[in-house]
């Protein structure tokens, strides 16, 4: 490809980059200010899920019937519901079910479509045939019914929910990381690494694995904010998780739905959530989408 | 004077006349009614849901049934049975069939297919399940000396016998069908019922249309039905308000009873009772530590059933406090009586003290954890569950919920896969001995899912069934609910259902009783235009 003058002269005009991990999130930040809202709110919510227990004001499973429905008030600052839990309380300690649901669905889907995607293209010919053929099975379901699929089959719960997420990511991550890995194949340090001898295992691990994780790290950021949204979506429906534990799906059923008129502090708070965790994802897996991805970098 | 007396007699009679034909059944139309739930099988016989009776009742008869009219629920009215008679000694009932009536296959039904039919339900050979055999240990044999007669013989007296006839569980099948495959009706339909099967697509809805041969001429008033599986209650209430379905014969909360009353006015008539039903905790006594009895009594220590009520009856369909009776009826216990077994105590603290207490003694650590299994029906499964959740957390008991889908859920608790579940008792007819046999030992009554045999529990509950008095019968119900609840602490019972149904004021002929398992043949129930 021709590089034209103009990409000539921004690529040396640009500053120096900083030196170290706190020079490179700066260099983020100032280049990609909605990107840094994003990991903003993230590490807020991190940040209020690891401290749940000193923050929230009350125990998330107390009921307190004397003080159930109550609207925003001093006592209880998002209002509490129908069992008179403290919507405040439940929606802090829901951010570790967001995150517990969403980096475990992740992170499994990640591992799971990363050795799928680069086994695939190494080995390419009829494996690779047949690996992509089983993906395109997976990709004909929308992601919504292929999680429903999977919890009907190993029912509900934390562990069944992070499994049900996970899957329709594993294929989405595998046909992603396949891409780059069929490019990468043909470095010529993976042949050097095939003419030295070394096994399928480790020039699958240790030349294209590292060298695939780009892409990897865009999808994955991308598909957390997903992955919060299908929890929630699942919990709503009474196939997630279940009572009582927090989580903010789960907060948006029952009596929040029966009591919508009357205390509709019960699903406003929990549905703000889980608005801020999407939008705070999204924000951040597009920006490192723009950081990471080369063809978009010299744009 | 005479002239205006006759012109207000022909007035009040032209009224009376508009009146009537007003309140005429009207034939035609489609009843659609959404369902909360939906059956494992399609055998009445052995299946204990309201899943299974609202879609499929009306494409059975039974040998009696309860008077589609009678509010309190308890008037026994022929069905397939035209009348009984019962010999003096009352060892022997007698009763003579209905002729002309015929199964959807066109064949006749005789006194074979119902014999054939209670000899299931009573005498189930191995590998055939009826949950309610244990209603029927007193009937020593059924005979059908001729087409058109059947006999009960029985082995001693019994007051119920009657209102164990008028189970909507016990739909007539045919016998010749039944002689080939006993469990031939399991994943199969056909039965003398107003209305003719047409299809169950699973997880969406079943069909069925009028049976022209119905042998009650004239009925059914209904072109045909449609029931709609819905789980969530949000849904059966928009179906309601939208007017896309008439009524949910289950029921419905306070809240949306006062939702649909003030979205839609006079196009809503509420109808309320109280309700047969309550929800019962059952602990398997095959884990530990749950064998123990102090720990079982601690569960129900743990229980402010006092405050439970006041609160959950705001949000759910629940309300009494109650023991092994409805409240209110007249074998029931009285309150202040009631409130002296465990865990109706008012004193909430001194409860909990006790079951700290009782843990400790049975060696329970604090915070030990146990998986309580809920079925998963929203109302009031979930309220209760998150409460009762929240009252053994106050004991030191750390609970995890699994909820598990209707359809599967008794599957998983007649296996005994669990350690603490929700369990129901509900009942057609408010009558201890349909009411008590529930908790009778697991050899004497296969849905005992606690797993318990109790021989002392088992002989009060025969006694008391013998009873010749109201006053020793009432002495020896107390006796047997102070040991059910509190002394050995089997069951845990929650609280008493409150039946509130809202429904298309077109929808008329449905008359609302204490249970949901009756009135839902669907024979009288017509649509106003």
């Amino acid at each position: 490809m021709a590089v034209t003058p103009q990409t000539v002269e921004e690529l040396t005009r640009a500053e120096p980059r900083r030196a170290g991990w706190i020079g490179a999130v700066l260099d983020f930040i100032r280049q990609r200010p909605l990107g840094a809202i994003g990991g903003g709110i993230i590490l807020v919510m991190v940040a209020v899920a690891a401290t749940a227990g000193l923050l929230a004001p009350y125990n998330p499973l107390e009921n307190d019937y004397a003080a159930m429905l109550s609207a925003p008030n001093r006592d209880h600052w998002l209002g509490t519901d129908a069992h008179g839990r403290d919507v405040l309380t439940r929606i802090l300690y829901g951010s570790r079910t967001a995150l517990m649901v969403g980096l475990g669905a992740s992170l499994i889907g990640a591992v799971f479509g990363a050795l799928i995607g680069v086994g695939s293209a190494y080995f390419g010919g009829r494996v690779d045939l047949v690996v992509q053929r089983i993906m395109d099975v997976f990709f004909a379901f929308p992601v919504i019914i292929l999680a429903l699929a999977v919890v009907a089959i190993l029912g509900t719960g934390v562990g069944n929910v992070i499994l049900a997420i996970a899957t329709p990511m594993v294929p989405r991550c595998a046909r992603v990381v396949r891409s780059s890995a069929l490019a990468v194949r043909e470095m010529p340090y993976v042949d050097a690494a095939r003419a030295a001898g070394f096994g399928h295992r480790r020039i699958i691990l240790r030349h294209m694995l590292p060298n695939v994780m780009a892409p990897l790290l865009i999808m994955a950021t991308a598909f957390l904010g997903e992955a919060i949204l299908l929890e929630s979506s699942l919990s709503f429906l009474g196939l997630g998780v279940q009572e009582p534990t927090a989580a903010w799906g789960l907060m948006l059923r029952g009596a929040a739905v029966e009591f919508a008129e009357s205390a509709p502090w019960m699903a406003i708070f929990p549905g703000l959530a889980i608005s801020l965790a999407v939008f705070g994802f999204n924000l951040l897996g597009d920006s490192l989408r723009d950081a990471l991805d080369p063809r978009l970098r010299t744009q | 004077m005479k002239r205006l007396a006759r012109l207000l007699a022909i007035a009040a009679g032209a009224l009376l006349a508009f009146t009537v034909q007003a309140q005429a059944p009207r034939s035609g139309g489609e009843l659609v009614f959404p369902v909360p739930s939906e059956p494992p099988s399609y055998d009445g016989h052995r299946e204990e849901t309201f899943g299974l009776i609202h879609p499929f009742a009306p494409f059975y008869n039974t040998l009696l049934r309860v008077d589609p009219f009678d509010k309190g629920g308890t008037k026994p009215a022929p069905s397939l049975a035209e009348s009984w008679t019962v010999s003096q000694d009352g060892k022997t009932y007698t009763f003579k069939l209905r002729q002309g009536v015929k199964f959807h296959d066109g064949s006749e039904m005789t006194s074979k297919d119902v014999k054939a039919s209670y000899d299931k339900i009573i005498f189930p050979p191995a590998g055939v399940g009826s949950t309610r055999k244990g209603q029927y240990a007193v009937v020593e044999k059924v005979e059908a000396p001729d087409p058109a007669t059947v006999v009960f013989r029985l082995k001693q007296t019994s007051g119920s016998f009657i209102a164990s006839l008028l189970s909507p569980y016990n739909f007539i099948y045919k016998a010749d069908i039944l002689a080939k495959d006993m469990n031939w009706y399991e994943k199969n339909i056909m039965g003398t019922g107003p209305f003719t099967f047409v299809e169950h697509v699973k997880g969406s809805h079943v069909l069925g249309k009028k049976n022209p041969n119905y042998w009650d001429k004239g009925k059914p008033y209904l072109d045909g039905f449609r029931a709609v599986f819905m789980r969530e209650s949000a849904a059966q209430v928009a179906a309601i308000r939208g007017e896309r379905a008439q009524i949910q014969f289950r029921g419905f909360t306070p809240k949306d009873r006062d939702n649909l009353k003030a979205a839609l006015g006079d196009k809503i008539t509420v109808q309320e009772s109280p309700w047969d039903c309550i929800l019962l905790v059952t602990i398997n006594h095959d884990k530990k530590p749950f064998d123990d009895k102090r720990v079982r009594r601690a569960l129900t220590l743990a229980l402010d059933r006092h405050e439970g009520s006041k609160a959950l009856s705001q949000i759910a369909i629940v309300k009494a406090v109650a023991g092994v009776q409805v409240p209110g009826t007249p074998f029931a216990t009285p309150p202040a009586e009631l409130n002296k077994l465990a865990g109706y105590w008012t004193d909430a603290e001194k409860s909990r003290a006790e079951a700290k207490r009782l843990l400790k003694e049975a060696g329970v650590a604090d915070g030990f954890s146990f998986t309580f299994k809920n079925r998963g029906i929203p109302m009031p499964y979930e309220p209760l569950g998150v409460w009762m959740i929240d009252q053994w957390r106050r004991v030191g008991l750390n609970v995890r919920q699994e909820v598990i889908e209707p359809a599967g859920y008794f599957g998983v608790i007649r296996k005994g896969d669990y350690e603490v579940a929700m369990d129901f008792q509900c009942g057609y007819i408010v009558e201890p001995d349909l009411d008590m046999y529930k908790f009778l030992s697991v050899d004497r009554n296969p849905a005992n899912y606690g797993r318990y045999k109790d021989p002392v529990l088992d002989d009060l509950y025969d006694k008391q069934s013998r009873a010749t008095s109201v006053e020793e019968r009432k002495q020896l119900i107390r006796t047997f609910e102070k040991r059910l609840l509190e002394e050995e602490a089997h069951y845990l019972m929650t609280l008493q259902w409150n039946r509130i149904v809202p429904h298309s004021s077109k929808v008329r002929g449905w008359t609302i009783t204490p249970s949901h398992y009756l009135n839902n043949t669907l024979d009288t129930v017509w649509l106003a235009q």
